[in-house]
């Protein structure tokens, strides 16, 4: 019962503030003798896993180290180009780590101004009067919280599916925003939030929402 | 008069379907109070970049690993469930907040009435538009007898 992330959203779509509580990284280590028999791709500035799912490693699965030395995106340590590496047998035997690729800061902007628009058109497509954009969204892994204030600002929370008291949180986290980043002189409306009283607050206000939700008890 | 409102709460509003390359297949709705003020080609376009895009945010923001991947999202006032098949083939079902898990019901639809009557019928050509009589009346009929449908007085 945990909380992944949390993420806050202006009024434009741009991310402001993100925090990740808990990221689970589920990683595989492997050595393997030449030839490689998982199919590798290039994709978005990494290399993926396309075919031969095994043993822990998943299609879609990133190369994060080889031989104990993190990669460089498309590129070993030492900037060689990783197929080309892994295609040349002298270099085996090879141990190599695979695991969800870490989402970058460029990354979770992109996501972030994505979940804006998709709001904004679940509000559109909506079959009855006077609906509000997407509040809820549910998959079998997480449940994304979203709470949107009257001034725009939008609110994200990803935690486990069955995680209770989240709608209490959101407006622990708008209450939390108000006093810490709010009326803070230094601080600029729609800008990033670099508050340390926000982020402490905030980290606190998580804790007692896991807590809570595990007893049930959560609004 | 707090049974009929309870009864107003419990509704399908419409039903999509769309194959693997974006097509509208098959449209229904049975009751829906707002349209979207744009063409029934656009917004059968918007549904389903709306929902590809969900899908492709979905699997970049999971923290873990996904099975079945994106399975609905909720707003104030309706709830958008989403089964897709091996295949490729999408159903999307909007219905009111009351309907927690239709993903059954969209699986029974696609087992039960799309492969029963479309793709075992050999006038039907898959990736055509779904013009079945048969399928539509018996789709309409069973929507009309699940548990949480109740038609609104007009």
């Amino acid at each position: 019962m945990v909380i992944f992330s949390v993420y806050v959203v202006n009024k434009a779509g741009g991310l402001i503030y993100q925090y990740d509580n808990y990221v689970p990284r589920a990683e595989a280590e492997k050595t393997f003798s030449y030839p490689l028999d998982l199919v590798l791709k290039h994709h978005d500035e990494k290399v993926v896993v396309s075919f031969g799912q095994r043993d822990g490693i998943r299609v879609g699965h990133a190369v994060l180290s080889i031989n104990g030395v993190d990669v460089m995106g498309k590129n070993t340590a030492e900037g060689k180009d990783i197929l080309e590496y892994l295609k040349d047998a002298t270099n085996y035997p090879v141990s190599i780590r695979f695991g969800r690729a870490r989402l970058s800061s460029n990354e979770k902007l992109m996501l972030a101004s994505m979940f804006h628009s998709l709001f904004a058109i679940g509000s559109q497509l909506s079959p009855e009067v006077g609906s509000s954009g997407i509040e809820m969204l549910e998959t079998d892994v997480f449940k994304l919280h979203c709470f949107q204030t009257l001034t725009g600002i939008k609110f994200i929370v990803l935690a486990d599916p069955r995680q209770s008291g989240i709608d209490a949180l959101l407006r622990k986290i708008y209450e939390i925003y108000s006093d810490f980043a709010l009326k803070n002189p230094f601080y600029s409306l729609e800008m990033p939030i670099r508050c340390e009283l926000f982020d402490q607050n905030l980290k606190s206000s998580l804790e007692v929402a896991e807590k809570a939700g595990n007893f049930g008890a959560g609004s | 008069m707090r049974i009929i409102q309870q009864e107003e709460k419990m509704t399908v509003h419409n039903l999509y379907i769309f194959d693997r390359n974006g097509n509208c297949l098959y449209y229904n709705e049975w009751n829906r109070k707002k349209q979207a003020g744009i063409s029934k080609e656009e917004e059968y376009k918007l549904m389903y970049g709306m929902l590809f895009s969900i899908r492709s945010f979905v699997s970049k923001m999971s923290p873990l690993d996904m099975k079945d991947g994106f399975l609905s999202f909720q707003t104030s006032k309706y709830r958008l469930h989403y089964y897709e098949t091996p295949t490729g083939l999408k159903f999307v079902m909007n219905t009111d907040l009351s309907v927690s898990n239709a993903r059954e019901t969209l699986q029974h639809i696609y087992s039960n009435l799309y492969v029963e009557y479309i793709v075992k019928n050999p006038v039907c050509v898959l990736g055509n538009t779904l013009d079945s009589e048969l399928f539509s009346s018996r789709l309409d009929a069973f929507i009309r007898a699940l548990p949480y449908y109740s038609p609104r007085a007009a």
